[in-house]
Order: C-alpha cells, then structure tokens, then sequence
C-alpha cells in the first residue's frame, strides 16, 4: 500500500525523539484525532540548526514527520516555510489520496514552530 | 503464504478450506453448465446447488427452501432491510425498524437511506461498555409499527456475542409478527445458529469468514415470511433473488458450513487467552476492549496507550504478522470506528486499537512469536510519538 520511501522512513525514522533547550516548539492535532505532530527547532543565524520530531500517528504520518526535518535542516526561515504539504508527499513518491492530509499537519506544525520562534524572538527584544 | 506469515486477522476474511477448494473445482471448467438450463449439464449443476442447500439448511436447522443465495451476506443484509420494508410499506406508510448502535455498515447503511428518505422510523439500540445490548432498552423500542429487528449474532470488531435467543423470545412475546434478523457471519463459525432454538426470522451469513470463497453468502428467511425482491430478473432462487447461480461458490458455502461442525473450539480459545495474558502483562497501559466472557473465542482487542493503530499494523506488517485496527487512520474515512465510540471508547482508545482475530491455522508459535515482536514495536512507537 506504501511506498518504499514511506516505509524507509517509518521503520528508520530521522531525527527522531525530544530536543533538550529547543528555541521553538510546533505542535499540531490532539488525541482526539489521532494524530499529533511536534517538532522542536534549533536556529542559528536565521537558519534551522537542528530540528527534531516526536509523532503519535500511522505509517505515514511519522513518515512525513521524518522527511520534513530531513527536507528543512540547514535552510533558512523563509526557505522552510515555503515547504508545501504536495513537496512532503513528492519527496515520500505518492501518498494515497485520503493520506493526504497527514503531509498538511507536518506543514502546518513546522508553521507552528516557524511562528514560535518568531514570537519568542519578540518577547526578548521587548 | 510463505514463510514466517501469522495471518492472525479472520475476522476480515479466512483462506479457503483445501478440501472445500477440491469440492469446488470441478464446478468451474466440468460440471459448469447453467443450473436452469434443461439438458444434463445443467441438472449437474442444479444437483450441486441442491445439495449445498441443504447443507445449509441442515446446519441451521431450517427447510432448503428457507435458504437463498446472495453474493456476499452485505447483500443479504441490503436485501431483508428494503425487501421487509417495502413490503411493510404496502401497509404501514412508515414501518419502524430496530437495530443496534454497533451493528456492520451492511446494516446501518440502508437503514439510513430509508431514514433520510422518509421511508421509516429507526431506532438505535445502545451497547454497554461490555459490547452487550440491555432486553429492557429493547423492550422500550418496540411500538405498534415495529416490523423489523435486526441485531449481529457476534460483533465482528471486539467479538462480543449477543443473547440472541432471549432477544427472540421477548420479541415474539411482544409481537410475533415482527421479523427478527441477525447477521451472523462471525458467529457461523463458532456459535450455535440453529435458528429455530434462537427464535430468529432471518439470518446472513457469508462464505469467505468461514474458508469458503468471497464473493457467496446466503439469506435464511423463514418460510411465511413476506418480502419483495432486491435483484429482480430472471426469476432465480423462486422468483426472489435472480441471476444466475454462482455455482462453484455455492458448493464451496455449502462445504465450508459442513466442515464447521467437526471444529473444537477449545485450542484457539487457550490460545486466545494466552495472547491476552501476555500482553496485558509485558506491554504497561494497555487494555483488553469488550467483556472476555461473552466473547467469540478467536477474537482479542486492545488499546495501546501513545501509539496509534495504523502504525502497529504497518509495523506489524512488516514482521510478518497481520493483524487490524480500528483507528481512523486505517479508514478512509478518517472516522474512528462506530463500534469502539458505541461500547464508549474514546476517540484516542479508538485511535489506539488493534484487533488480533485467530483462526484454525494458528499455532502456539505462532502467539509466542507475536509476544516477543509486539512490546518493541510499541516500545518503538512509544519513542516516536514521545508519549
């Protein structure tokens, strides 16, 4: 039913587990839906340092998990958000089209993150 | 399947029987003529349709004619819902059906067309957290203008079984006129179906959940019974469901019912017992689903705390052993299942299930080897989700 990259990322997932200090935290979904996307970010420089996720979710969800923070690492801000759920999906080789939605909650909580740093940068300066 | 395979999901479907298979093959490319045809090909294979057909009727304890062939039992449930209502409806302008909350799609599904469209009223009986449905609430349900219940024998999610012949008493009780339904199609395998000691009208059952082929099902349907036609053409199955037989899978039903009755049910319930004891004891947080009690003795479900159920099939998968869940990841819907929200699991217990159905190829190995793999891979999980 998946593909092969989609599985190479469920079973050995990249940046995988919970970062110590993050500067920026992004959490998308709640149990209710099933499906829970966090990332925690490290930026330098305008640019993601270092990024990792934890996922409560299926094969795919952790697999677009996984792809992201590979697909982000080392780009800037502006870079990362410009990232699209279609990207995500490409990047896996296809994704059925009722998965589709689990490549979305991997953008939007990278966005989440994105704008936490954002925000927190501004309650430092103020 | 080759190798190390444990197929552990029979309430999805089952391998066909090697001796149903062998029944069935010369129906395909020998005996193959049209059972309505008149010369001797056909009586060849109207004498095998004969035959299965009372095999079935001597299996539930009813006459053959008692007995029609559909292709599946999702078509004999369609067919005993707008078939009794129709005819009901010559009568009644809005006959009253009930059912239960936790019934097969098969089931609700046509109910709900006949409820938006005006046709009927419908009542939904609720479940306890055991998966069992109370006589009193049933009793309250019904009303002058009830002409159907229809309730599954066994549940095909958590394989919690229903007191199918108390339920029959007490409607008959009330009004012997109201049709009583089941779908049977978990329980044929393991329960008792003699339909004149439950009390029952009607009853579906289907060939591929008990390793007979896809594709076959058949409708019992007491003899007095009036009902209109779902699939109307040709007259077959006297004048009731046309289209021409599908022979090679009506001798395989009727096989597969025969090779029922020679089955112990002792082996796969220890070893049942023995999976859920080992993993409510090796894997912390994580919950038997329905009562253990009134259970079918292949069936064992379970939440896992902070791992999602399309994740533990996949990996699962991925060893070899093949299992299923109720999580809406795994529907396309992206709805959690309608029978775990019913028994009054939560949506993150929904989300969070497997289903583990054995059958009689499962082997003792095959459970140890299932109690070693699973706690890493919800261990694994666990890591992943961080929870």
């Amino acid at each position: 039913m998946y593909s092969k990259e989609v599985i190479k990322h469920f079973k050995h997932p990249k940046n995988m587990g919970e970062m110590k200090n993050p500067d920026a935290v992004g959490q998308v979904g709640n149990p209710n839906c099933g499906d829970i996307l966090k990332f925690y970010l490290k930026v330098k420089d305008n640019k993601i340092k270092d990024i990792k996720f934890e996922t409560l979710g299926c094969a795919v969800a952790i697999a677009v998990s996984s792809i992201m923070t590979e697909m982000v690492k080392g780009k800037t801000l502006e870079q990362a958000s410009k990232v699209t759920n279609q990207d995500v999906a490409d990047a896996l080789g296809s994704l059925p089209s009722f998965k589709m939605h689990c490549s979305s909650l991997a953008a939007q909580a990278l966005k989440k993150a994105i704008d936490n740093y954002k925000d927190n940068l501004t309650e430092q300066a103020s | 399947m080759k190798k190390r395979e444990i197929y552990l999901d029979h309430a999805a479907t089952t391998p066909v029987d090697a001796a149903v298979f062998k029944k069935m093959l010369p129906y395909f490319s020998e005996k193959y003529g049209n059972p309505s045809s008149l010369h001797k090909a056909g009586d060849q294979a109207q004498a095998g349709v004969i035959k299965a057909r009372q095999q079935i009727a001597s299996f539930l304890n009813c006459l053959p004619e008692e007995i029609y062939f559909t292709a599946g039992a999702t078509e004999s449930d369609n067919w005993i819902i707008n078939g009794i209502v129709e005819k009901a409806r010559q009568n009644i302008k809005k006959p009253h059906i009930i059912t239960s909350s936790f019934e097969h799609n098969a089931i609700l599904e046509p109910i709900r067309v006949l409820e938006k469209n005006g046709l009927i009223e419908a009542s939904l009986l609720s479940v306890d957290k055991d998966g069992l449905i109370g006589l009193d609430q049933l009793k309250k349900a019904i009303k002058k203008n009830t002409v159907l219940v229809s309730i599954m024998y066994a549940n095909s999610e958590i394989g919690t079984v229903q007191p199918i012949k108390q339920i029959g008493e007490l409607i008959k009780k009330i009004n012997p006129k109201i049709v009583f339904h089941t779908d049977a199609v978990q329980a044929v395998n393991y329960l008792n179906c003699d339909v004149n000691n439950l009390n029952l009208d009607a009853l579906s059952l289907s060939g591929h959940k008990i390793y007979g082929p896809k594709g076959i099902g058949a409708l019992y349907l007491k003899k007095e019974i009036p009902i209109t036609s779902l699939i109307r053409g040709g007259g077959h199955e006297r004048g009731k469901r046309s289209g021409t037989e599908n022979v090679p899978g009506i001798i395989g039903l009727g096989e597969a019912i025969t090779v029922i009755k020679k089955q112990s049910h002792d082996k796969i319930k220890k070893l049942r017992n023995k999976l859920i004891t080992g993993i409510l004891r090796d894997i912390p947080d994580s919950y038997l689903n329905g009562s253990l009690e009134y259970r079918l003795p292949n069936n064992a479900h379970f939440s896992f705390k902070g791992v999602e159920g399309e994740g533990i099939v996949i990996a699962l998968s991925e060893t070899g052993i093949y299992v299923s869940t109720g999580s809406a990841c795994a529907s396309h819907s992206l709805s959690p299942s309608h029978v775990l929200t019913a028994i009054g699991l939560s949506n993150e217990q929904a989300h969070t299930s497997i289903r583990f159905t054995l059958g009689r190829q499962t082997r003792e190995g095959d459970i140890n080897h299932v109690l070693e793999v699973l706690p890493k891979i919800i261990k694994r999980l666990r890591k992943i989700s961080g929870r």
